[in-house]
């Protein structure tokens, strides 16, 4: 089972709830940090990193001696990052996407393929859970294939959480595709329902089941539960706002550490996002 | 001698424009022969990445061995440096004035990008 946990809006508790439900399920979970561009999972769960591999991707290297200056990899590239000039190729790495449409386009089997190092993958155990986190690097503009090499380190069998970036954009979709259900983690204020609002749509394109988890629910106001209705969501769980989890959370402790009460709930929506899963599979083949 | 204009409209006495790479037009000015070529810059300008690159790869395959514009960006300087075109500064008034400024050299030639890149 995968859960992948996203939000569209930021800072409203992906990490505290990710963590929490990782703790909670130990050596059955393992915990995927794909916020790749600031992966902070680690400060809560204090894992031993065993394993640190790099991650690159391609990018066109050019043998000018046998180069005609055709102009054709220019031609063929999306992304503006090749000029051919008389006599001079320019190739400008950060733009590359890594697609090699370039090498396969070259009449003359002039490019090769050099690497540029984007970031590494790291894993390790923190109690009985399994970690892994990318950790992009800095100035670095491209996660999603970053974000797929932490996805590859998935472990069959367990609980998978994967703790995703904020936002709707190209690094969340690639942390959350392929998962089995996603939970979006919202506080009840206009900002947190406008972002959710994004956070469903994109969801519902990737035709995965999601439900909501309220934050700090008792703050703001009504609106969100009356948005998660209007667009048949399910309020999953509601976590109370108070001034204990802020300061254990800036220090750097589980929400469980001061409310171990909450385990329950943490095991009960683990266990009925579950069943929401084999619900959804069995209409799915229905 | 080709030199090429960035401009926000297609004459010689539309405005200057100061932007390069998502420049609205561009235009070509042969000095030799006093021929005029304007080319629609659009399809660079609305680039998501990489616009100033590809409207450098543009003005060197026309042939231009000049450039006026306002500013210009690291990745696009080192395109047109590459290909050996002088980049001059002029931010304001018409083509046909910027164009006379740079042919009485009163126009500053720029030795390295003046913005930050966007990458």
């Amino acid at each position: 089972m995968i859960i992948a946990i996203a939000s569209g809006k930021g800072g409203t508790g992906k990490t505290t709830l990710a963590t929490a439900m990782a703790g909670v399920l130990g050596a059955g979970g393992q915990l995927l940090d794909c916020d790749v561009e600031e992966p902070n999972a680690h400060l809560f769960l204090n894992p031993r990193i065993s394993e640190s591999r790099r991650v690159t991707v391609p990018v066109p290297r050019i043998d000018e001696s046998k180069c005609t200056y055709c102009r054709k990899c220019q031609e063929v590239c999306r992304f503006n990052a090749l000029v051919v000039l008389p006599g001079h190729v320019l190739v400008f790495d950060q733009l590359c996407h890594g697609c090699g449409g370039c090498v396969r386009r070259c009449p003359e089997r002039c490019i090769t393929e050099g690497e540029r190092e984007i970031g590494f993958v790291e894993k390790g155990l923190a109690g009985d859970l399994e970690w892994v986190q990318g950790r992009l690097r800095i100035g670095e503009a491209m996660a999603p294939p970053l974000i797929r090499e932490v996805k590859k380190e998935m472990s069959p069998g367990k609980t998978v959480l994967i703790d995703a970036p904020p936002g709707t954009s190209c690094p969340v979709i690639a942390s959350v595709q392929g998962s089995d259900f996603v939970i979006l983690v919202t506080e009840p204020t206009p900002f947190g329902r406008h972002d959710l609002k994004l956070a469903i749509d994109a969801v519902r394109v990737l035709g995965i089941p999601c439900g909501v988890v309220l934050n700090r629910a008792d703050m703001g106001d009504r609106g969100t539960h009356e948005l998660c209705s209007v667009e048949g969501i399910p309020v999953l769980l509601e976590i109370p706002h108070d001034r204990k989890t802020a300061e254990n959370y800036a220090s750097g402790g589980l929400i469980t550490d001061v409310h171990p009460e909450y385990k329950d709930s943490f095991v009960s929506l683990a266990d009925d996002i579950r069943r929401r899963i084999f619900q959804e599979r069995r209409r799915r083949t229905a | 001698m080709i030199v090429a204009v960035t401009a926000k409209g297609p004459e010689l006495s539309s405005e200057v424009d100061p932007r390069f790479g998502r420049a609205a037009y561009i235009v070509f000015i042969d000095t030799d022969t006093g021929d005029v070529e304007v080319l629609d810059n659009r399809k660079n300008a609305e680039a998501l990445r990489g616009a100033g690159i590809q409207t450098a790869s543009t003005v060197a395959e026309r042939g231009a061995k000049a450039l006026v514009t306002g500013h210009c960006g690291p990745n696009a300087f080192e395109v047109l440096k590459s290909a050996g075109i002088k980049v001059a500064n002029q931010s304001g008034g018409t083509v046909k004035s910027a164009l006379d400024a740079f042919l009485d050299d009163k126009l500053q030639i720029m030795e390295k990008a003046d913005v930050e890149g966007n990458s």
